[in-house]
């Protein structure tokens, strides 16, 4: 083994002290992105389609601008026409085609609440009216709803120019679907003869949302030099500013982005909605311009992810190993192309070898928002099937469910189907503290049962940079482009804190915008706390080296004749001795950097490399009410490799918040669609998130094997933790019913359907 | 179309205010384009997340299900009245040691319902913080972390009072 498994002790990380911004978030003084006022500024607003889809035979908006008040008015028609092509968009890549499309509709709209005009008058009232006066003509076409419909033969097509990419040979026709895409290893045919047990079931999950409180919010103002500023939230401000700029075909040095804070994200905002609209209005208007969506815009205009099909056929031994497997994934895209599909055929066999498997993937376009990225992309659907059918071998060979995953858990070494060996990784660990936690071996009382499942999740590095400021009082500041959406500015200072060997409570960090901070990409990939953390950490042994230098300067002493050890430049023995030297602080350095060479500052930019995976494995303890079928979470236990817990309670909260998210989505949450293609639950009341009420305590047991590619070893934790909850649920769900569920939400209706038609 | 402006006396965090506002304006929407007082976040607008969460004569209310003008007369409590100067109040001092925020949109929210909640129960159990707090959507946590902190909160006033 490397010797990041040799045990270190650190001084800093690992402690879970309070967050830099705590104070400001806590008293109401953190600025969220509809905070933000500036003088003379003007309201917008999105005039929104009120058909799933039609043809937009034309706009009139004279009556609208005639309208007191109203300042400007814009439609497709200001943009700019672009060609196709993919852009980097946060962990995912998207056609700017499609995205200047959703921004703004053209000549057809794709779904019911995608947008079509867009009005900045002098108050919201004035707007509103005006979007009233809006003429649009709509030739109304037929909606197409769900994944059978889209790709059935003769059905209507969304886009008339869109031909299926990934077949063997070119299509000769228009479809709805995008891609497909293929993956296989080995013989299956041979797998499944030589398997003593078949299973084979089909699953479904409706589209869901990300839910974040805080809806999408912009302040654009345009300057008489054509320059524009951006306050949003956002996971990253220079992504914004890429496709903001892509939209509006400007080079991205006329647009600078500030972000705000940010009221959680989960993947959902690190693309553009009404950023280009708002720059448009204020360079028409010559005003600031605000413009925030109300709750239901969110749900009919941003997010969600993809409803889902996945078929799995899955064939063991009677030892209990894997033989071979199948699976067939359709995912849809929404309007646009690009559903997670791509990372669900990556994950749904990731978590156990085999010799054999073939997966198959279908990326479909129907009339619903465009998905956007959503914690663990395709991941969650994708092991809710495998972690289904899993646990049903596990019962047919009558091998307990944990040892089943032990018997054909990825380990060091294993290919992963996506075609790399793991590294050091620990799903094994997680296995086996899952088996050994006493929630495993618990009592359980009538119609209670127990699940387990597993859970994975790539991480990813990508590019950072971080600047370190010394200031001549002793402390630093820390300064990244990766907005704080969970308390990474704590992560960033402890990491700071640990290199410079000065105190936590001595460090501050902040969230720069484009034009102060170096490159980031998205806080997004779980990728935060690893990757812009490398870059703080690299920034940090520069001002390491710099102060060497200066303490050199100072003795007079070659600098490798200077070491740093606890927060202080410190001579090597011999010529302390001989000059009769004493080690020189950080605070010392500090203060006296004027006269030694002028102000230290460290910089660090990189691409990083070595992302860790992320395993976890979940216990969950269900009751069913068989007389409503109502699904009580009464225990729940997260077990995930963290690599190295920078800031341990963060990283619980990741672990738990994940985890509820994944219940959500298995007990409650889902889009209800009308016949014409009109989601009917745009509202929180409807839309049913869960409550404290709804859950127990989360128990979070955080496990560390560390990532080797990483200086204290750490990986990403974000997204793993939404992986296993569907499956856990589900899973449990069947051990207190004996009834196998393969088609979510589990809300009360339709668990008690089940059970009624399996005769419990 | 557009309506004379109302004038509205009230109080709001102990300090006696006046205002100009529309007759349809909501509280929300007067205390944060009005008066600047953005602690208050909007999360639906409809009274399912109680991020806009504030006290009305001490009652914990959403403040987007309010009309300004109604506020006349009345008392106010609002996020940016809780702490004392140079002091977090002990629920705000327990939302950061527990970790218990993590965006932080719905963190002024929980913080006063939080206070409306130990003002009327002292010594809640875990279900009765559980059912209060229902009335408040946070996606980042999961909960467990607010519950502690409230929990913890309870515990600390509890000591403090002679």
């Amino acid at each position: 083994m490397s010797e990041q498994s040799t045990p270190k002790t650190y001084r800093s990380i690992g402690t879970s002290p309070v967050r830099p911004d705590g104070i400001d978030k806590v008293t109401g003084r953190a600025n969220y992105g509809a905070d933000r006022h500036l003088p003379g500024m003007l309201h917008g607003k999105t005039l929104r389609s009120p058909h799933a889809h039609a043809r937009i035979r034309s706009i009139d908006v004279s009556e609208a601008e005639k309208l007191p008040g109203v300042m400007a008015v814009v439609t497709g028609a200001d943009f700019p026409h672009l060609q196709s092509a993919m852009e980097e968009a946060g962990e995912s890549q998207i056609d700017v085609w499609d995205l200047a499309r959703n921004v703004m509709a053209r000549d057809k709209v794709l779904y019911h609440g995608h947008a079509v005009a867009a009005v900045a008058a002098t108050s919201d009232a004035i707007a509103e009216a005006a979007l009233a006066k809006i003429r649009v003509d709509y030739e109304v076409l037929t909606p197409v709803m769900d994944i059978e419909a889209a790709m059935a033969d003769n059905a209507p097509l969304l886009h008339e120019e869109m031909r299926t990419q990934g077949l063997p040979a070119a299509a000769d026709r228009a479809s709805n679907v995008a891609t497909v895409i293929k993956l296989a290893r080995g013989d299956l045919a041979a797998g499944f003869a030589a398997a003593d047990v078949v299973i084979e079931r089909e699953f479904s999950t409706p589209t869901v949302h990300q839910g974040y409180i805080e809806p999408h919010a912009v302040v654009a103002d345009c300057r008489e030099n054509g320059q524009a500023t951006l306050w949003c939230c956002t996971q990253g401000p220079f992504v914004v500013r890429t496709l903001t700029s892509k939209v509006l075909n400007w080079d991205v040095s006329r647009i600078k982005v500030i972000p705000s804070e940010i009221g959680g994200g989960f993947g959902a905002k690190t693309t553009v909605y009404q950023e280009p609209v708002a720059i448009m209005l204020s360079l028409k208007s010559g005003r600031p311009v605000k413009m925030v969506m109300n709750r239901e815009e969110v749900f009919r205009a941003t997010g969600p992810t993809s409803a889902s099909r996945i078929r799995i056929k899955l064939g063991a031994n009677r030892a209990g190993k894997i033989m071979a497997a199948e699976a067939e994934l359709k995912y849809e895209a929404g309007a646009f192309k690009g559903s997670p599909v791509m990372p669900g055929c990556m994950c749904v066999f990731v978590s156990y070898e085999m010799q054999s498997f073939s997966i198959t993937g279908y990326d479909v376009v129907v009339n619903k928002p465009k998905v956007a990225a959503y914690r663990a992309p395709g991941a969650p659907m994708a092991a809710f099937a495998m972690e289904s059918m899993i646990d049903e071998m596990a019962h047919k060979l009558a091998i307990d469910p944990i040892q089943f995953r032990l018997d054909n858990a990825v380990r060091e070494g294993s290919q992963a189907v996506y075609g790399p060996k793991f590294p050091a990784i620990g799903f094994e660990a997680c296995l086996k503290q899952a088996e050994s936690h006493p929630h495993y071996r618990a009592p359980l009382g009538a119609n209670q049962g127990r699940g387990v499942a597993a859970g994975f999740w790539f991480n990813v590095g990508m590019q950072s940079s971080a600047t370190v400021n010394v200031q001549e009082d002793g402390s630093a500041i820390v300064i990244t482009a990766s907005p704080d959406i969970g308390g990474s500015r704590a992560s960033m200072a402890l990491m700071a804190s640990e290199e410079l060997g000065i105190p936590y409570e001595r460090i501050n960090a902040l969230v720069g915008d484009t034009e102060t901070a170096g490159y980031c990409d998205v806080t997004g990939g779980s990728r935060t706390t690893f990757a812009t953390g490398m870059a703080v950490i690299q920034a940090s042994k520069d001002v390491i080296r710099q102060m060497r230098e200066r303490a050199a300067k100072v003795w007079n002493v070659e600098i490798d004749q200077v070491s740093w050890v606890d927060g202080a430049a410190v001579p090597a023995a011999e010529v302390a001795a001989e000059k009769d030297l004493k080690p020189l602080s950080f605070a010392e350095l500090a203060r006296n950097a004027a006269h030694t060479g002028g102000p230290i500052a460290g910089r660090a930019s990189l691409m990083a490399q070595g992302a860790g995976a992320g395993f976890g494995v979940h216990l969950c303890d269900v009751e069913v009410d068989p007389e409503t079928g109502k699904v009580d979470i009464i225990r729940y236990t997260v077990i995930q490799d963290a690599g190295k817990a920078i800031h341990p309670a963060y990283v619980e909260g990741q672990l738990q918040g994940g985890a509820v998210q994944g219940i959500g989505w298995a007990l409650n949450e889902e889009y209800v669609y009308n016949a014409q293609g009109v989601m009917e639950n745009p509202a929180f009341l409807d839309y049913r998130m869960p409550v404290a009420l709804d859950l127990p305590m989360i128990d979070a047991v955080i496990v560390e094997v560390p990532n080797p590619s990483h200086p204290y070893g750490v990986r990403g934790v974000g997204e793993t933790p939404i992986v296993p909850p569907l499956g856990a649920v589900a899973n449990a769900v069947h051990d207190a019913t004996q009834v196998r569920f393969c088609h979510l939400p589990l809300n009360p209706p339709r668990v008690l359907a089940g059970l009624q038609a399996a005769g419990a | 179309m557009k309506m004379a402006k109302q004038h509205v006396s009230t109080t709001i965090n102990g300090e006696a205010i006046e205002f100009l506002c529309e007759p349809q304006q909501s509280l929300l929407e007067v205390l944060r384009d009005e008066l600047g007082l953005t602690g208050t976040k909007e999360g639906c607008a409809t009274g399912d997340c109680g991020a806009c969460s504030v006290q009305l004569n001490g009652r914990l209310i959403c403040s987007c299900l309010m009309l300004g003008v109604e506020a006349q007369g009345q008392q106010i409590g609002t996020i940016e009245g809780i702490a004392k100067p140079h002091e977090l109040h002990p629920i705000q001092q327990k939302f950061l040691e527990h970790a218990a925020l993590q965006c932080g949109i719905c963190t002024p929210g929980y913080i006063v319902a939080t206070k409306a909640l130990l003002e009327q129960n002292p010594d809640p159990t875990e279900q009765e913080v559980r059912y209060w707090l229902s009335g408040n959507l946070c996606r980042c946590t999961g909960y467990d972390k607010i519950v502690r902190a409230v929990l913890d909160a309870a515990a600390e006033l509890k000591g403090a009072t002679p």
